[in-house]
């Protein structure tokens, strides 16, 4: 039995001349909440994306829920999939965006319904009944019918948080969840995504919330010029760094 | 005392530039209304006659239908090749690219001719296999009819500007869109269709109205296919009676009522949309101007 919901080995991402990735390996298991920390530029956004092949990778593979990405192996070989292939892949994995990036033509309510509905083609009525207890669980019961537009940040992203759940994804990437957030704001947001983690969601979170880290996240990684340099428990990384771009970044930020 | 102060009687700034300015305008208006009333050449009788004449009103549905159709064509058309322009294959990317630089860079009353004439080199149209049996021909001079011509010379050309401005319209939505799209699982397809393309109306409505007052105007161009549209019309009857200008003010009267009623309608659609989503930056008159001078 494959406990294993990110299997990342020896990852690598080109822009042009640049390595933005060189290397990566990861391991997330079933029901992990992993953090990851990093400076500006460090690659953390980008293999994020790779891990729902938002990006292609140049060299080494991943795997998420058992299943290869981006790729199908056979007779020894692994062959590109077609973008619609990809694109029902990814239906495990729900991601979120620093900035929300909801449809603004459409509600609260229907952001939630959209993909169940256009990708699943599952019938309304059912979907509309789940995405409103999804609703309803990010607290915006009563938000249903607006639009993103009048909606503060911590709303938008919430309802985000609801529109990638009604996928039933296996794994939630947060890629700077709070970051786009006036500060007051940003506890609601942190409020939903431990209810998640105590839930037994698997999570992967890039963030600068330390006290997220340090409470919610069974592991912390960090990253520094397309590496990890260190990973361990939030105890481990925070109290007794080992590297010394990492005791630099956290004077920092500490 | 500041209360003194405020009961002060204001003196407002004068504009005396305004009135000089008045004054020569008004002059020039004078001379221009004796030169419209008084100008028994005119023969505004004539022009009234003429305004609802049976064959003026044919030739105003003939023009509707022409600029009706040619948009239709050109909007469709031009999606297709926008969307094409955007695609990942370089194939379909050139094609479309080279469609938009032909189309675009030939004077339009050449695509008129062009199609009308098009018989003199391909006198048959047929279906089937390339370099293979055909499965079906027509003569040419039956399917490239006047109104065939018409249509394929000005819709055509229309597509070429359409595929601009829908390209526009698919760039001006943000990015994140399709990101969050993907990330939903949805194919290329639906992800076009359910959240970049309706996002996209909201910038390429606008100018397409432009496109279609222009359009209605520039259809005056089939004069030279012989059609009688609402120009053509007016054509028809001036050869006869050689009373050239009062014809051409009974067509200006009519195109300048349709025209004012699409910008009308123009106006409304725009406060409309401008309206809806806030943050979605409605362009409206500067793409007239830019594609004004291309023509
Ligand atoms: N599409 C792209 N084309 C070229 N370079 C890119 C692209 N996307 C990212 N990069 C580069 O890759 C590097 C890593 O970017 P990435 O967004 O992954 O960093 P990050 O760790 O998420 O930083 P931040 O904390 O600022 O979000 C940066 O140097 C960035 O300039
Ligand atoms: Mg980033």
């Amino acid at each position: 039995m494959n406990t294993l919901m990110v299997d990342a080995r020896a990852v690598r991402k080109v822009y042009g001349s640049h390595e933005v990735l060189k290397s990566v390996d990861l391991e997330v298991h079933r029901g992990e909440v992993v953090s990851f920390l990093g400076a500006s530029g460090s690659g953390k956004s980008t293999f994020l994306r790779c891990i729902n092949h938002l990006e292609r990778i140049d060299g080494g593979e991943i795997s998420v829920n058992g299943q290869l990405v981006g790729y199908r192996r056979a007779n020894g070989k692994k062959y590109e999939l077609h973008r619609s292939q990809i694109a029902l892949a990814r239906r495990d994995v729900g991601m979120v965006f620093q900035r929300f990036n909801l449809f603004p033509h459409m509600t609260a309510l229907e952001n939630v319904m959209e993909a169940p509905v256009s990708v699943q083609h599952r019938s309304r009525a059912e979907v509309r009944a789940e995405a409103e207890a999804l609703l309803e669980r990010v607290g915006l019961a009563d938000r249903q019918d607006h639009y993103p537009s009048m909606l503060s940040g911590g709303q938008q992203q919430r309802v985000a948080i609801a529109r990638a759940l009604a996928m039933k994804p296996a794994l939630m990437l947060f890629d700077e969840p709070t970051s786009a957030l006036d500060p007051e704001l940003v506890g609601e947001v942190l409020d939903v995504m431990k209810s998640l983690a105590a839930e037994g969601m698997t999570m992967i979170v890039v963030t600068h919330e330390i006290g997220f880290a340090r409470e919610v996240c069974d592991r912390v990684v960090f990253m520094d010029d397309g590496v990890i340099v260190e990973e361990g428990t939030p105890a481990e990384v925070f109290e007794r760094p080992q590297h010394a771009r990492t005791q630099s970044f956290l004077s920092k930020v500490l | 005392m500041a209360t003194g102060h405020a009961e002060e009687p204001v003196v407002r700034l004068r504009h005396p530039w305004r009135w000089v300015a008045v004054a020569v305008i008004g002059v020039y208006a004078a001379v221009l209304v004796k030169f419209l009333v008084t100008n028994d050449a005119l023969r505004w009788d004539l022009v009234s006659g003429y305004l609802f004449e049976e064959s003026i009103l044919r030739g105003i549905v003939t023009t509707l239908e022409v600029t009706v159709v040619a948009m239709v064509l050109g909007v469709v058309l031009g999606t297709v090749l926008a969307v094409m322009r955007l695609s990942e294959n370089p194939v379909l990317r050139w094609t479309a690219g080279i469609y938009v630089w032909f189309f675009r860079g030939t004077p339009i009353l050449v695509q008129l001719l062009g199609w009308y004439f098009l018989a003199s080199v391909l006198p048959e149209i047929s279906i089937g296999v390339p370099f293979g049996p055909d499965l079906a021909t027509w003569s040419t001079n039956t399917v490239i009819t006047q109104f065939m011509a018409a249509i394929l010379g000005l819709g055509l050309n229309e597509a070429a500007y359409m595929a601009e401005i829908v390209r526009a319209g698919i760039g001006g939505v943000d990015k994140g869109q399709s990101e969050a799209a993907e990330a939903l699982g949805m194919s290329p397809v639906v992800a076009y269709r359910r959240i970049i393309l309706p996002q996209a109306s909201r910038l390429i409505i606008p100018p397409t109205a432009n496109e279609t007052i222009t359009m209605l105007k520039q259809s005056s161009l089939v004069v030279v296919l012989g059609m009688l549209d609402l120009l053509g019309t007016a054509q028809a009857i001036y050869s006869r009676n050689f009373q050239q200008i009062p014809l051409l003010l009974v067509a200006s009267i009519w195109y300048l009522a349709m025209t004012t009623v699409l910008t009308y309608g123009q106006a409304r659609l725009e406060r409309r949309m401008s309206r809806g989503t806030p943050g979605v930056a409605v362009r409206t008159r500067k793409s007239t101007i830019v594609r004004g001078g291309a023509r």
